[in-house]
């Protein structure tokens, strides 16, 4: 297919799905439970977008870095101090006399603003941490997290941050088309500086530090840019997350949040932009929608459900990520990205492949076998 | 001496935190010594166990309780190794990561769904829980206790490194896997040891650690198993004595900082040390340098 062909086609499915958003979130009335779809769409665009950006610095740098839950609390909280209207700024800063900041700035700018500041802090903290090496940089990233999370938490700072207190009040969107849209924008950027040849010396730094700096490519710039970036729409997304959620609160930006992200990261593939993106629609629809009705007594008859109860949602997500981080070590797309090609040509051998069906299903006892039998001639 | 007296309560604390965080520190610097793994279950491992506590007493009498737990901790910890940790010896050291990530996101949800969400409290174990008075600070007895167990099991540990068959094992995969492995060492067993004895010590961290602080809840792991982390760091990851003597310095130092006042800071002032000592000693005070080879 030609390049211009498959533009045009991208153009035509994107239009497409917004046009199909619009008109579901004109239909759909917000009691019924496909409202649901919504949440997802919604969370999941906002995670999606964090997700790549904590994937263009663990999986096309190779920096392990865990301090995305950090940076996403800052651009929230500045999203949430500068969009706060200044009439509704007494009753939320009720125990600091109304706060410092006394005036607002428009959305965007807001949201601009959230992701520079969280860049600013990325650099300061990249100066003496990504000279640090795998786990060492992972623990120190994820100490800076929580040191950023204390620090907003601290009483003294209380008419900037309201201290451990609720920020609210603070413009949010109306429409599921908002953080879709933005999170899209955010995420094509980074795809292009992926494509870029900044893009390539992140993965030849991924690949062979050494080779890489002998390739003549800055390590220590190149790293930098990378986690300053990331860090950039992290903030964003958190910007983003603050407006979905309405309220936001420092205690929430813990270590488990980046967990999250990093488990969507592999789920998804590390390396693949649309596999993060994919895992995170999928990660979201599977906590928050598909798997509820575990959380539900049924009873089947007179017959009551065993270990149907509030919870168990969560247990069986987590057996199911268990299940991928060990038996899919790849994740869903690997290293691959969407093509257009590729889709035909899965849907061209797809006839074929549920023909094999039967015969695969066959052969699963005989690979076993002779799997353990490697394994046997390897431990001998 | 002012200093001293004024602070006492809050000394004696950290003396003791420092003890049970010294516990769980052992069982994340031998993990990381053999298998170059940040076990990042271990901290739920220890929240499972004050979990079990919780539950056993309920069924059975303390004296059998205590060593119930003690084993069926030892159990989940060489399980969690066998199916989450050897199936990907293999694969790059950054997936075995992720799955102690899984592990540790199963067992806090486990416990979440077991509790309803509400937090527990801990039995109360007679003899430990009782009120003592030390230099005129009044504290429970298992803050007396705890430093001089700690320090009695670290040096039964050093012992069995030192001068055993299986330590001499230990010794030599934590320096080099391959090579163990084609010297006939049984790598399998060697590694399930150490997750054994790391799941043992976290036991006895976690008695003692939930009968000071009694609220048992699912995420009650996750900031001592962190901080134990970092104790290890601190000390020089993969080695012993350096992991507790990092644990004391991080218990006592948080406690005296919770007695100035500034407790909002206890947490981030233990990850401000783990990065200060990043920046200037990356190996910790006692780790062995690596050199990286082309």
């Amino acid at each position: 297919m030609s390049k211009q062909k498959k533009w045009l086609l991208s153009c035509i499915a994107i239009a497409a799905f917004l046009a199909i958003v619009y008109v579901l979130e004109a239909t759909i009335p917000k009691s019924s439970q496909w409202s649901m779809l919504f949440t997802v769409l919604e969370k999941g665009s906002i995670y999606a977008l964090v997700a790549v950006s904590m994937n263009l610095v663990n999986g096309f740098t190779g920096l392990f870095s865990l301090g995305q839950a950090g940076f996403m609390l800052i651009g929230a909280y500045a999203y949430a101090i500068f969009t706060i209207p200044v009439e509704q700024r007494a009753a939320v800063y009720q125990y600091f006399d109304g706060g410092l900041v006394q005036f607002t700035l428009p959305v965007i700018v807001s949201i601009l603003i959230a992701g520079l500041v969280a860049a600013a802090f990325a650099f300061l903290i990249g100066l003496p941490v990504l000279r640090l090496k795998s786990d060492y940089l992972a623990i120190a990233t994820l100490g800076f997290a929580e040191i950023i999370r204390a620090i907003f938490q601290w009483n003294t700072l209380g008419p900037i941050t309201n201290g451990s207190n609720l920020l609210r009040k603070f413009y949010t969107y109306d429409s599921a088309l908002y953080p879709i849209i933005a999170c899209g924008i955010c995420i094509a950027i980074i795809v292009l500086l992926i494509n870029s040849s900044y893009g390539r010396a992140f993965k030849a730094i991924r690949e062979d530090e050494i080779a890489a700096e002998a390739m003549g490519i800055n390590l220590f710039k190149h790293k930098q840019m990378s986690f300053v970036i990331s860090s950039f729409f992290a903030g964003v997304g958190g910007a983003l997350l603050a407006m979905f959620q309405t309220t936001i609160q420092a205690s929430a930006f813990k270590a488990a949040m980046t967990y999250e992200f990093l488990l969507i990261v592999v789920i998804g593939g590390m390396g693949s932009v649309t596999g993060s993106v994919i895992a995170s629609y999928l990660f979201i629809a599977c906590r928050e929608w598909w798997l509820r009705f575990l959380d539900a007594e049924t009873y089947i008859g007179d017959f009551k459900v065993p270990l149907l109860r509030a919870g168990f949602r969560n247990v069986v997500f987590a057996v199911i990520i268990m299940i991928i981080v060990l038996f899919y070590r790849k994740g869903i797309m690997g290293t691959n990205e969407f093509s257009w090609d590729a889709l035909i040509r899965w849907f061209k051998n797809l006839p074929k492949n549920i023909k094999s069906i039967p015969g695969r299903i066959k052969n699963i006892p005989n690979k076993f076998k002779r799997k353990s039998k490697k394994e046997a001639q390897i431990n001998e | 001496m002012d200093f001293v007296r004024d602070n006492l309560p809050y000394i004696l604390a950290g003396i003791s935190v420092g003890g049970q965080y010294a516990l769980i520190a052992i069982g994340y610097t031998m993990v990381y010594g053999i298998l170059r793994l940040i076990n990042f279950a271990h901290g739920d491992m220890f929240m499972i166990a004050g979990l079990m506590a919780v539950y056993a007493v309920t069924w059975m009498p303390l004296y059998v309780a205590i060593p119930f737990i003690i084993v069926l901790t030892v159990l989940l910890g060489f399980g969690i190794e066998r199916v989450a940790y050897k199936p990907l010896r293999s694969a790059p050291r950054m997936s075995v990561m992720i799955s102690a990530i899984g592990v540790s996101y199963l067992l806090q949800n486990a416990a979440l769904y077991i509790t309803g969400g509400l937090t527990k409290t801990y039995p109360n174990i007679p003899f430990l829980a009782d009120t003592i008075t030390v230099f005129g600070a009044t504290t429970k007895v298992v803050t007396v206790v705890t430093p001089f167990l700690t320090i009695g099991l670290v040096i039964l540990l050093v012992i069995l490194i030192n001068n055993t068959k299986i330590g001499m094992a230990m010794r030599a995969v934590s320096r080099d896997f391959e090579t163990s492995r084609l010297m006939g060492i049984k790598i399998d067993s060697v590694i399930s040891m150490t997750f054994i004895i790391g799941s043992f010590l976290a036991a006895i961290g976690s008695i003692l650690y939930f009968t000071n602080y009694t609220g048992v809840m699912p995420t009650a792991g996750a900031m001592p198993g962190l901080k134990a982390f970092v104790a290890a760091v601190f000390g020089g990851i993969g080695s012993i004595p350096g992991a507790v003597i990092g644990a004391f310095i991080i218990g006592i130092c948080e406690n005296i900082i919770k007695g100035l006042g500034w407790t909002t800071f206890s947490d981030a002032f233990t990850f401000a040390l783990l990065i200060v000592i990043l920046i200037v000693k990356p190996t910790g005070l006692f780790g062995e340098k690596n050199i990286d080879k082309v």
